[in-house]
């Protein structure tokens, strides 16, 4: 479905220090440097394929989502969404994709959200019949009754989105593109996105592209993550292989039934957090089988679950490790 | 981008969405309607100054049906495209555009043309006004002359709103077209007879503004209106109009073209 060789964005910065002398020189000298958003990506995606996007601000995944939706001409390699060069944006094209982005609103600021649900209609020439099956079901998946005939300004930024949600899938895009979808958004409505996101994927059979900050959402939604930092590709696989790459280690989670002293749990392994009612254990794979024997043999354990490190903080190492591997990897001075 | 059929077939949406959206802004358009009552203050001015004598062939009477005809052609001739464009593209909400299945030239001009019948609310008094005050005598009574006023003010339209794009379009290369506008509009109320007539200029001046745009905008389909000119002379200008669409349109999709490719689509 998705296709992207070598593919790189480069972006000129025009430079400038604060001040009216830097103000008025710029006016004749223009100092610009170049920014390499992303920088040599290959990947392919299925049809069908839940795929997150993963990297620290200014990584280059919004960058590459917009180079798929043919938003922005990629300086150098090739980019293809069935069969499609994005950047051409034939019509046939843009009727099979959407981008949804958590900041930008495609939503008519002041008319209520059925108008843009109703000139999508018309825009993807979507017959009546079938708009007002997707509207229903729409509508029951993310509760949106009562909300679309208020004008937009007048929802709350959870409901906008889920309006926003809604006019994006009117055409039932066969690839979509969420950029930051449930940014800003409380908990809740976080995990109706999230499930929604899921549904609409396993009942249309549609690719999702998906950034996201928050790892609950690439956890809940994304079986492959591709890990991308300064526009170079880090990583792509799962995100259980992910984690297991990073941070072999086990966390031992024990609820106690009474306080215990630190120098007991430390004899099992390294302390990761302790309480009167509960300790965590950071062990080695191989070691976990024999401390989970040690500890309830040794301590008033009244529960125990075994988990990975949390996924904020696998990603924090990771591009913590690749920081420092391009700091070795640069000559001294730059 | 798209076929013409499904572009026409999504006309009708982009109008009733463009007059729905004229429609919630109403108090801003009304501002804006005040904002363009400059032929009415040089109604009054010009008719002070015919009070004694007349200025060429223009007297009292012939200024209050020049000016309250400018005022009428102005409101049925304009268009903001390029502040918006000169917003969306800065702030990224182009791109929100461009992934719609219409071409963007097509849908601004489509949201621009939607708020046309709001003007009317205040173009047709003013023209009722005109006729109750000098009379019908002015008006051209060659059918040929109302045929081509038609298509000159479509003319006009096109000019102001291929012009607005073409430096809306600006606003990918430089870091703001808002001053580009400002020249552009400066050079408009000079040559466009909008705040004096065309042939009240001295030679050389006249006829330079009979090569540049800007008279064809609002002077020429003002002329028509006015009988200022018979068929063969109408028929030329409007050759002339016409030529300068076609100009307009070309630059304006050759800025369009260059300039997406460099959007940078900021924020998001």
């Amino acid at each position: 479905m998705i296709r992207v060789r070598d593919l790189s964005k480069y972006y000129r910065v025009h430079e400038r220090p604060p001040g009216l002398l830097a103000a008025a020189r710029s006016l004749v000298h223009r100092k610009t440097r170049t920014v390499k958003a992303v920088d040599g990506v290959t990947f392919d995606v299925a049809g069908g394929e839940r795929v997150g996007f993963l990297g620290p601000n200014g990584a280059g995944k919004t960058t590459t989502l917009k180079v798929l939706a043919g938003l922005l001409h990629p300086s150098g390699g090739e980019a293809l969404v069935d069969s499609h060069v994005p950047r051409q944006r034939e019509e046939a094209f843009l009727k099979k994709i959407m981008l949804v982005t958590g900041q930008k609103q495609q939503l008519l600021w002041d008319l209520p959200p059925a108008e843009t649900f109703e000139l999508n209609r018309a825009l993807y020439d979507v017959p009546r019949a079938s708009y007002r099956e997707t509207v229903a079901e729409l509508t029951q998946l993310l509760e949106l009754d009562g909300l679309l005939t208020k004008p937009t300004r007048q929802l709350s930024l959870g409901e906008r989105m889920k309006c926003e949600l809604a006019a994006s899938l009117i055409h039932r895009p066969r690839v979509l593109f969420l950029d930051e979808p449930t940014i800003g958004l409380d908990v809740t409505m976080q995990a109706t996105i999230r499930n929604f996101i899921k549904r609409y994927n396993e009942r249309s059979g549609a690719t999702i592209l998906l950034t996201s900050h928050y790892m609950d959402d690439v956890a809940a939604l994304c079986p492959r993550v591709i890990v991308i930092d300064r526009g170079k590709l880090s990583y792509d696989g799962t995100l259980d292989e992910l984690v297991r790459k990073v941070r072999p280690e086990k966390r031992l989670v024990l609820h106690l039934e009474r306080a215990v002293a630190r120098e007991d749990l430390e004899r099992l392994g390294r302390v990761v957090s302790h309480s009167d009612a509960e300790a965590v254990l950071q062990l080695e794979q191989q070691a976990v089988a024999a401390t989970v024997t040690r500890a309830l043999a040794a301590l008033p354990v009244t529960d125990l679950t075994l988990e990975n490190a949390p996924l904020e903080e696998v990603m924090s190492e990771l591009f913590s490790r690749s920081r420092a591997a391009r700091e070795a990897a640069a000559p001294a001075g730059e | 981008m798209a076929s013409v059929a499904s572009t026409v077939r999504a006309l009708p949406a982009l109008f009733r969405i463009g007059f729905a959206q004229a429609v919630a802004y109403r108090a801003e358009f009304l501002v804006w309607v005040l904002s363009t009552t400059m032929p009415l203050i040089m109604l009054a001015l010009w008719s002070a100054v015919a009070r004694d004598a007349p200025v060429g062939r223009f007297g009292q009477r012939e200024f209050v049906a020049y000016f309250l005809a400018t005022f009428v052609v102005r409101q049925l001739t304009s268009s903001w495209v390029s502040w918006q464009m000169n917003y969306e593209i800065r702030h990224g909400v182009l791109a929100m555009r461009l992934l719609r299945p219409v071409h963007p030239m097509i849908a601004y001009a489509a949201e621009n043309l939607a708020a046309q019948p709001l003007r009317l609310v205040v173009a047709v008094p003013v023209a009722l006004i005109a006729l109750s005050s000098v009379g019908a005598a002015m008006l051209p009574r060659d059918p040929l002359l109302w045929l081509v006023w038609g298509v000159a003010l479509l003319g006009g339209w096109l000019i102001t709103y291929l012009a607005s794009f073409a430096i809306g379009s600006l606003a990918f290369f430089l870091e703001s077209s808002i001053k580009a506008m400002d020249v552009w509009l400066t050079l408009f109320f000079v040559f466009s007879g909008y705040m004096i007539p065309v042939e009240l200029f001295p030679p050389t001046v006249r006829s330079i503004a009979s090569w540049l745009p800007f008279r064809y905008q609002i002077g020429f389909p003002v002329e028509l209106l006015t009988s200022a000119h018979g068929r063969a002379q109408a028929l030329t200008l409007l050759l002339a109009q016409w030529a300068w669409v076609a100009a307009l349109g070309a630059a304006a999709l050759l800025l369009w073209r260059r300039g997406v490719r460099t959007f940078e689509a900021y924020g998001g």
